[in-house]
């Protein structure tokens, strides 16, 4: 009733509000007015009275033209552009396919199949953190009519509708890290489950795409989906996802003539196949019971794609503050979403509280520690950030060759992966007592304990004030010392994460202890499988500016702010530019730096070293990053991107070849742009 | 007076503005008219578009803004209160996932993808061609024909094509939008605690010969490796197969299969079954065969061999690509082995003879038929009350004109067409590419079927020898139809016996238990009265004669057809018998005597239309939804037994046909 009196109230008011129109155009004819009233000024009364009367039926004439200024032309607005639109893509799908100006690039999979190229081994995708699409089973009365759609993947439409809901179900449970009671969200089976992460966003599509050319189908290729937030021990304790991977490459291995598989994963997948191989030759109650030889008898080779075999700095970051620039496509996909603070102030909470259940993130963790990573005053790649820098300022990568533009002078620190304060990641480390006293001061000031915030859970909220403060005056953590800062700020989830995985360098590789399972995901406690005619590539992109240390400070205190650390966006380096919005960035592709992807094949695992007693061949294959020329290109042919390597059509053929039989002599070997021999002659790890 | 005067004064006022209105008016709808020579034809185009978006927007934003649980409450005014699922009640039971489930989704019902196509599928890589929306039919189905065929001469894939079956659950859980086919089951499933670890689709290119699907897609392996691993993966707790119509005669062969030898078989040994099997719960498992794909064969006129017609109607019975859309979908399907995996087998024994078959004597509710909406009235349903002066010949399964199908044997005079000379007269020209074999027959061969008269199901597969020689040698390789005289002989151990249980043993797998389970109260095809068609070109030279109608009481012929009890597609003698009485008990057929139970869903219509498919139906493939169906599969899943459902549950005259067939067991 009320939206009719409103109605009525507009129609009423609208003539009112046009007659302020409608005496501009009185004021220009005021003279003809005045004419009409001479005339009429006699029979003035008489004209008034049937003007009068004629008042109702003149509104009722009146009426439509006065619509047509408001909603109409609002309805003519929208046709228009409805035509408009349908008649532009009725013209687009009329084009003929192959407009000379708009001919793609042949596929590499066309060209190589005319050259002879044909499937021959049966090829396994392992996909890697985030992009793999999960799906409900069963969940929360909030969650209604979701049964077996896609909760992340997809059009991600939950997030907008219901995000309270959606972050509840993504959620694992705090102590165990498995499905919380009356949940159970489940990996997407089947090619689908990675092909596209979003409508358009492409993962493995094109890969899948230029095999199939070539010959390959769904009985020959196989992706290894997996529920990406366990712990990889746990996909196995809940789903069984290694006993179907393994079942897989048996069965495929013998339905296809006896010809072993190529696996090829990608980002996280590599930490998750290394488990597997590890695994599977483990005998039963912990292991797959395959034996010894398993490996050996169903692989041909192994072709990580991006590998985070050491970790990767970005997690360290995530965990902290949840900050990271994209350990998820999140922010990618919804940039407000998490900058600005759309569920009620409390985003970054949220997600830092949801992503900590998941334990596959600790996975990531950089390992190695300080021999790897460097320690408080040096680092592997101490003079790498000007290549790296020079092309974030020059992202249309047109000069691909200015690589080595210039120098930096002063070595930057690359070891300290957190320091708090832009001087603490400068000075040397002699000089940090002076620093601790300073910040002593400011401290003093802080403000009073936040009140809590609701049910938003992260176990900051658990700290004391003066652990945190105590966590400040450390200054600077390398890639050893991060893990007691972890386990201070987080203690429950390091505890749950550690019994899965472990980030250390092994002394004695026969020690007893490294039967357990949470030693099989780290190239450095673990030996490689008996499997000597096997071979391992390490492909992955090189020339984007990567993250690789952060500049931490204390939040701004606010309400309801419970993660005291934040990126110190304003710290900014001087002409050198390594350091860029509070992160050091080195040679990498966008999440992986060099060093966590190369080191193993480059040095860890070449020839026969301890990690690799058999001595599997290894071979380091880099891509060069080069953006896309122009908006047709989409993603870019030759990207070199963490995830749009995925397109690049070098890494493609080379997959394409090797899928075929290829040896690695016919692909030509180690393809390298980056320093990342000279960077792995100067870490000191026995071998 | 003061008063008065400003009063005047304002009704100067107004009068002026009045008058100012007037002439403004006047000016403006001068202009107006002006702009509205320009306005009126395109712009009123724009603005009844930009309503009719705006209107939908908003109905549309309604629609999202209305509460779930009030439409759940309108639904409740209307029908009253649904039960709860299936899944629902027997989780509060205390139900638990238990045994994993195997799916084997029938023929059809499977989507397919294109994996490799000639130029005009470009762009459609990994898209489905069968099943989903069935887009590409429309736009262009000449291409899709083409990608849809097989090869003439091999059954396997043309060359430059490759069509592959979906895999996962998503292959058969809705075969087009909105028209589910085990989604309900496997959401029911879910709410006890299944999931995809102890779900398994065993999606297979349906279009296949079944050897086939092993040969070029390694599907039977597949299935047998991944039954193998959901077993272990569960703590050894055997799977419980449920297939779907021609998924079950797939699943017989799939069962010889696994335990032969390796060259042709699976090599998984003699006792693979019974140490990987708890039951199989067969969904109106056309186990003998089905009347209704003779016709389809024969002249490409079943009611709906495929969903087809149910899907789009139009595209068949109108002649939309020019005038052959009859032929060219012949020229497809005849391409499709596995089609002739369901031509009736057993012959006259089963089927019944010109004068006998084990139906004869059956009256169908002439209501039940007239209108579908009616409650079945149990009682007088299979009263067979009058004995009849001329029963209806069910056992000539094609007879050509009504009068043959009435008549005694002994009153039809038939020369036999076997060997019967083809002529040559039609001259391949005006067809185009469209190829029946029919075109070799030429006239003097189809009057020689027509001389024939009336056919059995024995005659039935040497007429198709005959019609169509290229088609049958390629199925007859993959495929028998008779009854085996002695099942030790070596020949049997031959893969093309597998699918046909009148000729395999079942395994020796003394646990496993049996299940038929089907709806019956549908009127069934069953036989089918013939005609030549006049002449044309390019023609299918036989068509079931429409105008072959019954007038008196019993109904049971209609449009040419005669119909039985069953499940719209599948006759109750070739869903029931096997479990009925071919494997019941030891026999030949079954020697390690396995289990068998009957289990039938009387068909109740979809009381309104807001049930959609109904909760209770027993239709071929709407049986799916059938709660009591689906309580029955939950059941074994979580661990019952056959007795504990309740052993046999029987509304037809399953037990009473069985008797009257003679077959030595």
């Amino acid at each position: 009733m009320a939206s009719v009196l409103r109605f009525r109230k507009l129609c009423f008011l609208e003539p009112a509000k046009c007659s302020s129109y409608d005496e501009k155009i009185k004021k220009t004819d005021k003279k003809q007015l005045f004419e009409t009233h001479k005339i009429d000024g006699k029979n003035y009364e008489s004209a008034n009275v049937s003007l009068l009367e004629e008042k109702p039926n003149k509104q009722h004439q009146r009426r439509p033209p006065k619509e047509w200024k408001c909603i109409d032309s609002c309805c003519w607005t929208i046709g228009l552009l409805c035509t408009l639109w349908w008649l532009l893509l009725f013209v687009y799908h009329c084009l003929p396919a192959n407009l000379p100006g708009l001919q793609p690039p042949e596929p590499p999979g066309a060209r190589l199949k005319r050259s002879g190229v044909t499937a021959l081994h049966p090829v396994v995708m392992v996909p890697g953190i985030v992009t793999g699409g999960l799906e409900l089973w069963e969940g929360r009365p909030c969650s209604d009519g979701l049964f077996r759609q896609r909760l992340w993947g997809g059009s991600f439409t939950e997030i907008f509708k219901r995000p309270m809901c959606w972050l509840e179900h993504l959620s694992l449970d705090n102590e165990t890290g498995l499905d919380p009671p009356g949940i159970r969200v489940r990996a997407v089976p089947g090619l689908v489950a990675a092909d596209y992460f979003a409508p358009g966003y492409f993962v493995w599509a094109i890969l899948i795409e230029n095999l199939a050319r070539i010959g390959y189908e769904g009985k020959n290729m196989y992706m290894a989906a997996y529920d990406w937030r366990l712990s990889f021990q746990n996909t196995e304790t809940r789903d069984q996802t290694l006993s179907r991977l393994k079942s897989k490459i048996e069965l495929m291995y013998a339905t296809n003539g006896y010809k072993k598989v190529v696996v090829v994963p990608h980002s996280m997948g590599v930490l998750y196949f290394l488990h597997f191989m590890k695994w599977v030759e483990a005998p039963p109650p912990m292991g797959g019971g395959g034996g010894p030889g398993w490996c050996a008898k169903h692989i041909k080779s192994i072709m990580n794609i991006g590998p985070a075999f050491l970790g990767v700095p970005k997690a360290v970051g995530n965990i902290l503050s949840a900050e990271s620039k994209d350990v998820a496509f999140i922010r990618a996909m919804a940039p407000g979403l998490l900058d600005s603070e759309i569920l009620g102030l409390q985003t970054l909470e949220h997600v830092m509280r949801v992503s900590r259940t998941w334990d596959s993130i600790i996975s990531l963790v950089p390992k190695g520690g300080e021999t790897i990573w460097g320690n408080l005053d040096w680092s592997p790649e101490d003079h790498a950030c000007d290549s790296a820098t020079h092309r974030q300022f020059d992202m249309k990568g047109n000069d691909t060759d200015g690589r080595r533009g210039f120098q930096v002078h002063e070595s930057t620190k690359y070891g300290r992966i957190v320091s708090f304060g832009k001087p603490a990641s400068e000075v040397h480390s002699s000089e940090f007592p002076s620093l601790r006293s300073q910040k002593k001061g400011s401290l003093h000031n802080a403000t009073p304990p936040v009140a809590s915030c609701g049910k938003v859970w992260t176990e900051y909220d658990d700290l004391s004030r003066e652990t945190i403060s105590k966590v400040f005056e450390n200054k600077a953590y390398t890639a050893g010392t991060l893990l007691d800062l972890l386990r201070t700020i987080a203690p429950k989830m390091m505890r749950r994460a550690e019994a899965h995985f472990s980030h250390g360098i092994a002394d004695d590789l026969d020690d007893p202890k490294y039967n357990d399972y949470k030693y099989w995901s780290n190239p450095l406690e673990t030996k490689l499988p008996e499997a000597p005619d096997m071979e391992i590539y390490c492909l992955y992109g090189v020339g984007i500016p990567t993250e690789r240390s952060y500049v931490y400070k204390e939040s701004p205190p606010g309400r309801c702010k419970s993660i005291p650390l934040q990126i110190d966006s304003s710290a900014d380096g001087n002409k050198n530019g390594c350091l860029k919005g509070g992160v050091y960035f080195v040679d990498g592709d966008e999440s992986v730096p060099v060093l966590s992807a190369g080191f193993m094949c480059a040095k860890g695992w070449r020839g026969k070293t301890r990690f690799n007693p058999s001595g599997i061949a290894t071979y380091v294959r880099e891509y060069k990053h080069k953006a896309p020329a122009n908006l047709l290109e989409g993603r870019g042919l030759e990207s070199g991107a963490h995830v749009d390597i995925m397109g690049n059509v070098a890494l493609i053929e080379d997959i394409l070849r090797v899928v075929a039989g290829a040896s690695s002599v016919e692909l030509g070997g180690d393809k390298i742009y980056s320093d990342i021999m000279k960077m792995s002659e100067k870490i000191n790890v026995r071998l | 007076m003061s008063v008065l005067r400003r009063r005047r004064i304002q009704e100067e006022d107004e009068s002026t503005r009045i008058v100012d209105y007037d002439l403004d008016k006047k000016l403006k709808s001068e202009k107006e008219m002006m702009m509205m020579s320009k306005w009126s034809c395109m712009d009123s185009c724009c603005w009844l578009i930009g309503c009719v978006c705006v209107m939908c927007w908003s109905f549309l934003f309604l629609y999202n803004m209305i509460p779930s649980s009030f439409s759940d409450y309108m639904s409740e005014v209307i029908r009253g209160r649904l039960p709860d699922p299936p899944g629902l009640k027997l989780k509060k039971e205390g139900l638990r996932a238990k045994h994993p489930v195997v799916f084997v989704p029938g023929i059809v019902t499977g989507g397919l993808e294109l994996w490799e196509g000639h130029q005009c599928a470009d762009k459609l890589f990994r898209k489905r061609l069968w099943g989903g929306t069935f887009g590409k039919l429309y736009k262009s189905p000449l291409c899709w024909m083409e990608h849809m065929s097989l090869d003439n001469e091999t059954g396997l894939d043309p060359i430059g094509i490759r069509v592959r079956p979906v895999t996962g659950l998503v292959a058969a859980d809705y075969f087009a939008l909105g028209y589910f086919v085990w989604a309900v089951l496997i959401a029911n499933l879910a709410q006890i605690g299944y999931e995809e670890k102890t779900m398994y689709m065993a999606s297979y290119d349906w279009r296949l010969s079944f050897q086939n699907t092993e040969v070029r897609d390694q599907t039977l392996s597949r299935i047998k490796s991944n039954i193998e691993l959901m077993v272990s993966t569960n703590g050894g707790n055997k799977a419980v197969i449920v297939p779907h119509s021609m998924g079950v005669v797939y699943f017989l062969h799939f069962m010889k299969w696994v335990e032969t030898p390796a060259p042709m078989g699976g090599g998984g040994g003699p006792n693979w079954c019974a140490r990987h099997i708890k039951a199989v719960m067969n969904i109106a498992g056309p186990l003998l065969g089905v009347p209704k794909a003779i016709s389809g064969l024969f002249s490409e006129e079943a009611k709906d061999v495929a969903v087809v017609r149910a899907i789009a109607p139009g595209v068949l019975d109108k002649d939309l690509f020019r005038i052959q859309t009859l032929q060219h979908i012949m020229k497809m399907t005849r391409t499709w082995d596995s089609t002739m995996s369901m031509i009736p087998k057993g012959g006259d024994t089963i089927w019944g003879d010109l004068d006998w078959s084990p139906e004869e004597g059956y009256v169908p509710n002439t209501r039940k038929q007239i209108n579908a909406f009616d409650v079945i009235d149990d009682h007088n349903k299979y009263q067979n009350t009058k004995s009849k002066t001329n029963h209806v010949h069910y056992g000539r399964i094609i007879s050509f004109g009504k009068d043959v199908a009435r008549a005694h044997s002994s009153q039809i005079q038939r020369t036999d067409f076997r060997g019967a000379v083809k002529g040559n007269n039609f001259a391949n020209n005006g067809c185009g590419d469209v190829w029946t074999e029919y075109h070799d027959l030429g006239f003097s061969g189809i009057n020689a079927v027509t001389e024939y008269k009336a056919y059995t199901a024995g005659d039935i597969v040497d007429l198709l020898k005959y019609i169509a020689p290229k088609m049958m040698a390629r199925g007859s390789a993959h495929f028998s139809y008779g009854i085996a005289a002695n099942l030790d002989d070596p020949k049997y151990a031959h893969y093309k016996y597998w699918s046909n249980p009148l000729e395999t043993k079942l395994p020796n797998a003394t646990d496993m238990e049996i299940f038929s389970m089907y709806g019956v109260g549908i009127p069934t095809e069953r036989a089918y009265v013939y005609r030549q068609s006049p002449y044309a070109e390019c023609y299918i030279p036989f068509q079931i004669d429409t105008s072959a109608s019954e007038e008196d009481g019993d109904m049971c012929l209609r449009d040419g057809v005669f119909t039985v009890d069953g499940d719209e597609t599948v006759p109750v003698l070739s869903t029931g018998f096997m479990s009925a009485k071919g494997w019941r008990g030891k026999t030949r057929f079954n020697p390690s005597g396995i289990k068998n139970y009957v289990r039938e869903y009387e068909h109740a219509p979809p009381s309104n239309f807001l049930e959609g498919r109904g909760t209770q139906s027993g239709a071929h493939v709407d049986i799916m939804g059938n709660f009591a169906l689906i309580e029955d599969i939950m059941r074994v899943a979580a661990g019952a037994t056959g007795d504990d459902l309740g052993g046999d549950h029987v509304y037809s005259d399953i037990f009473k046909w069985s008797e009257k067939i003679k077959l030595d067991l």
